[in-house]
């Protein structure tokens, strides 16, 4: 078995408007290998050549404040509330762009630097429409805490008393408030340079530079893939979500509407943070006995769907490779792309349309669990479906956007009601009372009831990938996943690098076909030997570079399956996840999630109880049969990039 | 001399009048000069010439040459301002009009003194008519054998130049913005560090010089850097075109030695009984008739080349409201200071005609000026506030006299 991990293809090129310090920073320790001496404040410090101001004095424990600076961002020095002195330098400088290339002297607290970011937080304000306590992003806000660092205690430059913008809610997904936009360019810098989608631009100049998409179009008739990735990183609530509070209490005060809530994996390793909780524990247990306390009548775990997922997407891709490789059929679209990230389906829909055959028709898991719900478990409990609400939480803006698709109402009713983020359940749970971190744990509702480890995973850019690996490659070697990786863990497909790239060889002997798909392929002998190609990216910058590589006929292009997760992380990243956000927060966040894992007594799919069940009682022509395919697959709508 | 130049006038140092220097140089001379003797000798004669850039910001043509040389890349630029944009400058129109020669040749020069292959002249949008003379003189000069392989006759110097439009923002005139604007994006400034020097167009190392800079490097060339700082100051040597206009008897483009006094060229250009003279554009300053005898040099009060003149009937808020609106409008509205610090200075100006400006209000406008100039992240902003600042501190009493007495 070899396994590679090699990833050429995780740089970003960021666009020469913010090019220069971040780049350097990185970029040129390694090419000159010197190290400076920096004094901040009378403190000494050395630091790689490249290293920004703001970084070394991070390092030293001097607070600078920023704005437009954003971890996970290229430079843009717009905000200029990050300015200091630097001797020797006639004007202040943006400690957050200026790379260290030669021994500095820099105070990050004068009078001048204090009364400059004082009038630079009084000019914003004055141009902000402020109404903090109507604002969802009170609390949770970068302008209003600089405002109360620096003692703003009265406009001095005034304050905006109307609005020159209509809110713009055109989208399913993203809440556009251009009165709360402070013009810091995280959105734009988000949506170009790390999403790749390049939906948002800075458009006008002097006063009237705003914010804009293109023609000024609504964002629901533009490219925008509903990531929300956008939201996450603004640091007002000049963005938000579509936020459907509001609905799903009401239909949990009307006692005629059964209301079920389904929980994905990655809200549970989030929520704890719209409780102030440190970033990494996870509250899925809690969460079930707060949903309740809240009123929801049953709380179902989305990991059930993850397992079947893994099972018909599993089963299409055998089919796939078996239909290529043995019925030699030409029209065989491979590699097999995953399904399950709405934002990503959107972005190649747009963006790569004809290579929608390639994308597994699988639907999602919220999709799949929203059509069972309002079949196979209205019929079970006998529920008239048009009483059920179904509610999905998820840490995902663009599932708002797949739960509206037309298509997506298989159960004959729209399958999936309302899609919440886990910032929206976080507030639902606090107007509530809830308090959530300290509620006694308790079990999800069967009759879908817990999960495997695999379905947790899902969470966690690979997740899909290694839950696919456990299932896939024990069907066909009949071996256990423990012997091939220790603990079942297949570590190579775990991790943030932008693009990872396995290679798996199947051995000479292979196992039986297992009872599921026996009727689909009667035996392994083809895969003999094969070597399989797998690669998992996530964001859809990453996204985009594989979908270049297939189309040039590299190396992408020899793989059988790729998962692709349109944000950065995966879904623990999610556009509807607590804000902020930063490397470390989603790499705490997915310790949570494979700690879970771990925990897990069963961790493969296929060894869900309850997905077999289903097979036995509900979806009897198995993985990928009529049933399925009705209720479990959809189709893709190629949408192109131009707008009318 | 034909009428655009309004009367040229050689003024008080006793050179000769009646034309601008640029008429008496051969601009191939110095091409010739540079391209024989070694490569190094072209920065040489400049740091010896003392040459800084007209442009505005005086910074010294060798220096920023020198860098360029020595930093690696690929590829290497000379880009030309030709933006003018700056409110009463014309004297790099009259230039590209009449010497587009000298302007090519310095590009060329600039190109061997660095190492680069292209030379990209980013001409303002309001001169598109001058493209197709411009274009025409560039074809001439390729079939004279001065562009292209071998240019000059030099072997192995290849050299060319093409024009690249601007699209009509003051701020593109800013090198780095002009930059964005060339690559094809919005023309924004970009941080610095690091500089166009070694991050520039593409991010490969380029100069970026004003129009007259360049036609002077052709001249330094020819006629060499003792002929050039004969005149001017130690610190600011040479001659240095300006463009006049406002309340005065003669305005149009003049040619005076750096150094001149304000009283002087007033005089030179009929408007001593000015009330107050702006001098380098929108962005540079207010003087009253008591800084009449400050000397225009970089030592002294710097300036791309801009003299506004305001008669005695002038009302001084009206000035500094307009170019206040220019900022606001002219922006580029990336960061805050400058763009919001804009809109209040604005207000403020509008409070003071009504009356209504506080003098408690006024002195944080003042604190406020000063942010924008420490704090904005280039030359625009930090100069957006110089008029008001001038006019507040020289005429208050014009001001806070329709103010309703110290509120
Ligand atoms: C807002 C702004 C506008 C400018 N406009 C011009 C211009 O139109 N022409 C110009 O030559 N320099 C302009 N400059 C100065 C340039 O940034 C740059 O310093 C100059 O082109 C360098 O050339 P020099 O060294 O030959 O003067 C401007 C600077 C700023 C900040
Ligand atoms: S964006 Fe921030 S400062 Fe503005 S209203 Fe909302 S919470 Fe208040
Ligand atoms: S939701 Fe995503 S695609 Fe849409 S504007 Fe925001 S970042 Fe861009
Ligand atoms: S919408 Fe938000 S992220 Fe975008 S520029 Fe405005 S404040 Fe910044
Ligand atoms: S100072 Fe003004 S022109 Fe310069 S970058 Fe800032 S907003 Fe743009
Ligand atoms: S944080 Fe440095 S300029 Fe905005």
């Amino acid at each position: 078995m070899v396994d590679k991990n090699e990833d050429p293809l995780t740089v970003r090129t960021p666009r020469s408007m913010q090019a220069p310090a971040g780049q350097a920073a990185t970029a040129m320790p390694d090419a000159i290998g010197g190290t400076i001496r920096a004094v901040i404040d009378g403190q000494t410090i050395k630091v790689p050549v490249g290293t920004t101001i703001l970084e070394a004095a991070k390092e030293l424990g001097i607070r600078i404040p920023t704005l437009c600076h954003h971890p996970d961002l290229c430079i843009a020095g717009v905000c200029r509330i990050c300015t200091v002195e630097v001797e020797g330098q006639r004007t202040l400088q943006a400690a957050c762009t200026y790379p260290i290339t030669a021994p500095i002297k820099v105070s990050t607290s004068t009078r001048t630097v204090r009364q400059a970011r004082r009038h630079v937080i009084d000019l914003l304000l004055s141009r902000h429409y402020g109404e903090c306590y109507s604002c969802a992003r009170s609390n949770n806000c970068e302008l209003q805490a600089l405002a109360k660092e620096y003692g703003v205690e009265f406009f001095r430059f005034g304050q905006k008393e109307h609005r020159d913008h209509e809110i713009e809610d055109s989208s399913y997904s993203v809440v556009r408030d251009m009165d709360k936009c402070v013009l810091c360019r995280r959105c734009v810098r988000t949506c170009i340079d790390l999403q790749e989608v390049g939906v948002l631009e800075a458009i006008g100049r002097g006063d009237q530079t705003a914010i804009g998409t293109f023609m000024n179009k609504p964002l629901a008739d533009v490219v925008c893939i509903n990531c929300g990735q956008c939201i996450n990183r603004c640091p007002t609530g000049a963005l938000r979500e579509k936020d459907h509070i509001e609905e799903i209490w009401e239909a949990i005060d009307d006692p005629a509407k059964h209301v079920v809530i389904q929980t994905a994996p990655s809200p549970r390793a989030g929520i704890g943070e719209t409780y102030g909780l440190a970033p990494g524990r996870a509250l899925t247990f809690e969460m079930n006995t707060a949903l309740r306390r809240a009123g929801f009548d049953k709380v179902f775990d989305t990991n059930f769907t993850a397992d079947l997922t893994i099972i018909e997407e599993g089963t299409e891709l055998i089919l796939r490779l078996y239909n290529a490789l043995v019925k030699k059929d030409p029209k065989v679209a491979l590699p097999q792309l995953t399904s399950c990230s709405p934002g990503w389906v959107k972005f190649i829909e747009h963006f790569y349309p004809e290579y929608l055959p390639n994308v597994s028709s699988a639907k999602s898991p919220q999709q799949m669990f929203g059509a069972l719900i309002k079949t196979f478990y209205a019929e079970k409990n006998g529920i008239d479906p048009k009483d059920i609400v179904s509610v999905s939480l998820m840490p995902c803006t663009a599932k708002k956007f797949e739960c509206n698709r037309p298509e997506m109402a298989d159960s004959g009713y729209k399958d999936v009601d309302f899609g919440v983020t886990t910032r929206e359940l976080g507030k639902m749970l606090q107007q509530a009372g809830i308090d959530l971190p300290n509620v006694p744990k308790s079990e999800f509702d069967d009759p879908f009831g817990g999960a495997t480890g695999s379905g947790v995973i899902f969470g966690a850019t690979g997740g899909v990938m290694e839950a696919a690996l456990r299932s896939v490659v024990e069907f066909i070697t009949g071996l256990k996943v423990e012997d091939l990786y220790e603990h079942a863990d297949i570590v190579p497909v775990r991790g943030f690098d932008g693009v990872k790239y396995l290679e798996i060889k199947i051995p000479d002997a292979v196992g039986p076909v297992p009872d599921i798909i026996k009727h689909l392929v009667p035996d392994w002998n083809w895969a003999k030997g094969a070597t399989l190609k797998f690669a998992v990216a996530h964001g859809t910058a990453n996204a985009k570079k594989i979908m270049e590589d297939i189309k040039a006929g590299g190396k992408f292009s020899e793989c059988h399956f790729i998962e692709v997760m349109g944000c950065p992380g995966g879904c623990i990243g999610g556009g509807g996840q607590p804000i902020p956000t930063s490397p470390e927060i989603r790499a705490a966040r997915a310790r949570a999630i494979y700690s879970e894992d771990a925990a897990y007594a069963i961790r493969k799919s296929h060894e869900n109880p309850a997905v077999l069940k289903i097979y036995e009682e509900f979806l009897t022509d198995g993985p990928c049969g009529h049933k399925s395919h009705h209720l479990l697959h959809t189709h893709y709508t190629a949408r192109g990039k131009y707008i009318a | 001399m034909t009428a655009a130049h309004g009367n040229p006038s050689g003024g008080p140092s006793g050179k000769p009048t009646g034309g601008l220097t640029f008429a008496t140089v051969d601009s191939e001379a110095g091409l010739k000069v540079a391209l024989s003797g070694p490569r190094p000798d072209i920065v040489m004669k400049l740091r010896e010439s003392g040459l800084r850039g007209r442009g505005g910001a005086g910074f010294p043509t060798a220096v920023k040459w020198t860098l360029a040389a020595a930093a690696r890349g690929e590829q290497k630029f000379v880009v030309c301002n030709a933006d003018e944009g700056e409110p009463g400058t014309f004297k790099d129109r009259v230039i590209l009009n009449e010497f587009p020669d000298l302007v090519f040749a310095g590009m060329t020069i600039g190109g061997r003194a660095i190492g680069a292959r292209e030379g990209i002249l980013y001409l303002r949008a309001e001169y598109t008519y001058m493209r197709d003379a411009l274009e025409a003189v560039l074809e001439r000069r390729r079939k004279a054998g001065l562009l292209g392989a071998n240019a000059g006759g030099l072997a192995g110097f290849e050299f060319d130049i093409r024009i690249q439009m601007g699209a009509g923002a003051y701020v593109c005139g800013e090198e780095t913005a002009l930059i964005e604007s060339l690559e094809g994006q919005r023309g924004e400034p970009r941080n610095r560090p690091p500089f166009p020097v070694d991050t520039g167009f593409m991010g490969l190392p380029s100069i970026v010089n004003n129009v007259e800079t360049l036609a002077w490097v052709a001249c330094i060339m020819a006629k060499g850097p003792e002929w050039f700082k004969a005149v001017g100051t130690d610190k600011s040597t040479g001659l240095k075109l300006f463009s006049v206009s406002g309340d005065c008897a003669r305005p149009g483009v003049y040619e005076f030695p750096l150094g001149i006094t304000v009283a002087k060229l007033l005089e030179a250009v009929g408007g001593s009984d000015a009330k107050a003279v702006q001098v380098g554009g929108a962005s540079g300053h207010c003087l009253p008739r008591s800084e009449f005898t400050r000397a225009l040099a970089f030592e002294d009060i710097s300036t791309g080349g801009s003299i506004i003149v305001f008669g005695q009937s002038r009302d001084m808020l009206e000035v500094a409201r307009n170019f206040l609106e220019f900022f606001v409008e002219e922006s580029c509205g990336q960061c805050t200071p400058c763009r919001d610090g804009s809109v209040k200075l604005l207000e403020g100006v509008e409070l003071l005609e009504e009356g209504e400006c506080s003098t408690a209000y006024l002195r944080e406008l003042k604190g406020l000026s000063k942010t924008m100039q420490l704090a904005s992240k280039c030359g625009l902003g930090q100069s957006a506030p110089n008029a008001f600042l001038s006019i507040v501190e020289h005429f208050q009493g014009e001001i806070l006299g329709r103010s309703a007495a110290g509120i």
